[in-house]
């Protein structure tokens, strides 16, 4: 279940968890059924909510029997744990052993009581494959598997009229050791032949019944029979389902259910900046990112754009959610030869510099969707977790490092589950695609400084050493949104100004708890010819990388510092505006600079004196390096 | 090197966590019946999260074979050592 964020420390959390007060209790094993767990940890949480039990706190309460032709009593603890992370409360009904027929048929008076809304049937293939021969004629095949089916129609029938409920049908899995090879499917009775059939139809069944199918025999097909079946533990106990996959059991069945309480999400929120496309649009310009055929990199961007296009085709609402500036994102998506998605195809275009959380709050109203209903995807480790944070109900899934694994993780994740697909759905895209809105005033109104606060910044920073000229090169080369100036050096010209004793050349890395970000600024200050103790500001850059985390202050407070130490009383800056800077046009106002320019020109001319200056307030400790 | 004692350890941890009881230590004498709840179900559970916690697979024969946890640990470090 890579789509879930790790979590460490998982024991100590949960004991953590459970001694809250109890009106927290439940909250907090929420926010812990949403991580990637092990069967173990899974089954420890499941204790703990059975030992915490808050009704009036959860949410929609799900009455499920599960009845199985094979041990299934392991199940349980993921369903529920899946429950909990989908927002439901499901009560469980645990059949004995191979008695489904039974407690159907008896009725079994205790699933009476029980009055279930849901049965689902975990069963295995055996009971209607075993006695057809091998020698049997496709023929006789057919008809065995079809008394197999009608016989199970009996089952379905009888479960919604005695008792009322929906029904599950869990599709086959096929456990069998190859007979023949390749021919095998060639084969009218071979039990890989024969589990196929029979699941088709079954599914073929469905179409005229009202039974749900859930489809593990298709998850099995896609992520190898060995995630859910271990011949050991079939042998020792007659579990189907290993153990090792309890967990994910429970995820795909219970994210099934969910869909049919109308829990699954409908909106993908997409961020632009390395998730859609690769590269930094306002940095590289739009002939510069990296999308489409030609280079692996740009295909595994294509592909995520194509497999969302295909999710609004089947009725998914597309939204992008970006630190951007809006002119230049709108443009790029409008104007990139290779762009599959078109501003067209977004419900709402939300480009701007406004905390994430703010603008996919602002995003659920403008669509009028419930804010649990999104799915937010970024490449940035920094804004899921501001997301998880403060909006722990928006689905946000753990994207792999590599882009070529964005898609399968957002597939696997199974954030749009459903039972359905209908003319409605097929239209809604073009519904919303009529009613285009645009990012125009989002209120920021979110509590910034507690997320800034937990990711333990800290700004490691000294003069530019000869190891570092490179990056900070390379940085004052590509850098075009935090860039006053836009001045461009080359390595020479760098390493020059490092080695002027007269220069002050500073860098900073900004390390917070997700690592090291790496050299993100530099700063390069050069004494203006006659005059004492007056610095220029000659270049300053900044990675978009670190946006939004205060470091610019952090940085100005170290440059007075430093500025001050060389006695210098004054330091001066110029903003020069280009099309992609924008960001920066009013930096050297919030940092208390005033402007000396007459104000008529292009350039504009800021001045700070430095025994006026208040350092800022950030949440970023600090490291100096010799 | 892992020692008998760190795995006896990660084994008493694992079968609390499965059992939550925090005081249960195992010893190397230490039989099913004399842990409350430890029954053929929880063993099958326990046996899968020793597998997956140590990164190695026993045999049907072995599972079915284990008179006491010493014979566990005995196995598992031969299984290691390969």
């Amino acid at each position: 279940m890579l789509w879930l964020p790790e979590i460490s420390g998982f024991r100590d959390r949960l004991r953590d968890a459970v001694r809250r007060p109890p009106e927290e209790i439940f909250g907090a094993l929420v926010a812990l059924s949403r991580h990637r767990l092990s069967a173990l940890e899974t089954l420890q949480l499941d204790r703990a909510l059975q030992h915490n039990d808050a009704p009036e706190r959860q949410p929609t309460a799900v009455r499920l029997a599960l009845l199985g032709s094979s041990t299934v009593d392991h199940l349980i603890p993921g369903i529920r744990v899946a429950g909990l992370r989908h927002g439901l409360s499901i009560r469980s009904w645990l059949g004995s052993y191979g008695q489904y027929r039974q407690d159907l048929c008896g009725p079994s008076p205790a699933l009476r009581e029980f009055d279930p809304q849901y049965i689902v049937l975990s069963l295995t293939a055996r009971e209607i494959i075993a006695p057809i021969a091998l020698g049997s004629t496709a023929e006789e095949a057919e008809i065995a598997l079809k008394r197999g089916v009608e016989d199970l129609q009996g089952l379905w029938a009888r479960a919604r009229e005695t008792f009322g409920a929906t029904v599950i049908q869990q599709t086959f899995l096929d456990t069998s050791a190859p007979l023949f090879g390749s021919f095998e499917r060639r084969v009218p009775s071979s039990p890989a032949r024969l589990v196929r059939r029979l699941n088709e139809l079954v599914i073929e069944a469905a179409t005229h019944v009202p039974v749900h199918i859930f489809d593990l025999a298709l998850a099995a097909e896609r992520t190898g029979l060995d995630r859910w079946f271990e011949r050991k533990v079939w042998l020792q106990a007659k579990m189907q389902i290993a153990p090792h996959a309890v967990p994910e059991y429970g995820e795909r069945l219970v994210r099934f259910v969910a869909a049919q309480r109308g829990l699954s999400k409908k909106c993908l929120v997409l961020d632009l900046d390395n998730t859609l496309w690769g590269g930094v649009v306002g940095d590289d310009g739009i002939q510069g990112i990296i999308l489409g055929e030609g280079t692996a990199r740009g295909e595994a961007h294509l592909a995520l754009q194509r497999y969302a296009k295909d999710l609004t085709e089947r009725g998914i609402v597309l939204a992008v959610c970006s630190k951007n500036d809006p002119d230049i994102a709108g443009r790029a998506v409008d104007e990139h030869p290779e762009m599959i998605l078109r501003r067209r195809d977004f419900a709402c275009f939300v480009a701007n510099w406004q905390p994430k959380p703010d603008n996919l709050r602002a995003i659920a109203a403008k669509l009028n969707l419930g804010i649990d209903s999104l799915v937010f995807v970024d490449d940035n480790p920094v804004e899921r977790a501001a997301v998880r944070e403060a909006l722990p109900m928006v689905a946000v899934p753990e994207l792999p490092d590599d882009v070529a694994g964005y898609v399968e993780c957002i597939a696997q994740a199974g954030y749009f589950e459903t039972s359905a697909f209908t003319a409605d759905d097929r239209e809604r895209a073009q519904r919303y695609t009529d009613n285009l809105i645009r990012e125009d005033d989002l209120d920021s109104a979110q509590d910034l400084d507690s997320f800034l606060t937990g990711l333990n910044m800290s700004a490691v920073y000294g003069p530019v050493q000869e190891v570092d000229i490179p990056r900070v090169s390379q940085l004052i080369n590509k850098t075009n949104q935090f860039n006053p100036t836009t001045q461009r050096y080359s390595l020479e010209e760098v390493t020059a100004f490092c080695r002027d004793e007269a220069n002050t050349v500073l860098q900073f890395r900004l390390v917070d708890r997700f690592g090291d970000n790496g050299l993100v600024s530099a700063m390069i200050m050069r004494p203006v010819g006659a005059q004492p103790g007056v610095l220029d500001i000659d270049t300053w850059v900044m990675s978009c990388r670190v946006f939004g985390r205060k470091l610019e202050f952090e940085a100005m407070n170290i440059a007075v510092e430093a500025a001050r130490e060389r006695g210098a009383g004054v330091l001066r800056a110029k903003y020069i505006p280009t099309p992609k800077n924008v960001v920066v046009r009013d930096l050297y106002e919030r940092l208390g600079f005033v402007r000396i320019d007459s104000g008529g020109g292009e350039t504009a001319l800021w001045q700070l004196a430095l025994e006026s200056y208040h350092p800022r307030s950030t949440h970023i400790t600090r490291t100096k390096q010799p | 090197m892992t020692t008998d004692s760190d795995i006896l350890s990660a084994m008493s941890r694992t079968l609390g966590d499965l059992l939550g009881d925090d005081s249960i230590v195992l010893t190397p004498t230490t039989r099913r019946g004399d842990v409350d709840g430890w029954d053929s179900f929880t063993y099958i559970s326990f046996i899968a999260a020793i597998e997956m916690e140590f990164g190695v697979k026993f045999g049907v024969a072995d599972v079915e074979s284990f008179e006491d946890v010493g014979a566990i640990v005995r196995r598992l470090q031969a299984l290691r050592g390969k």
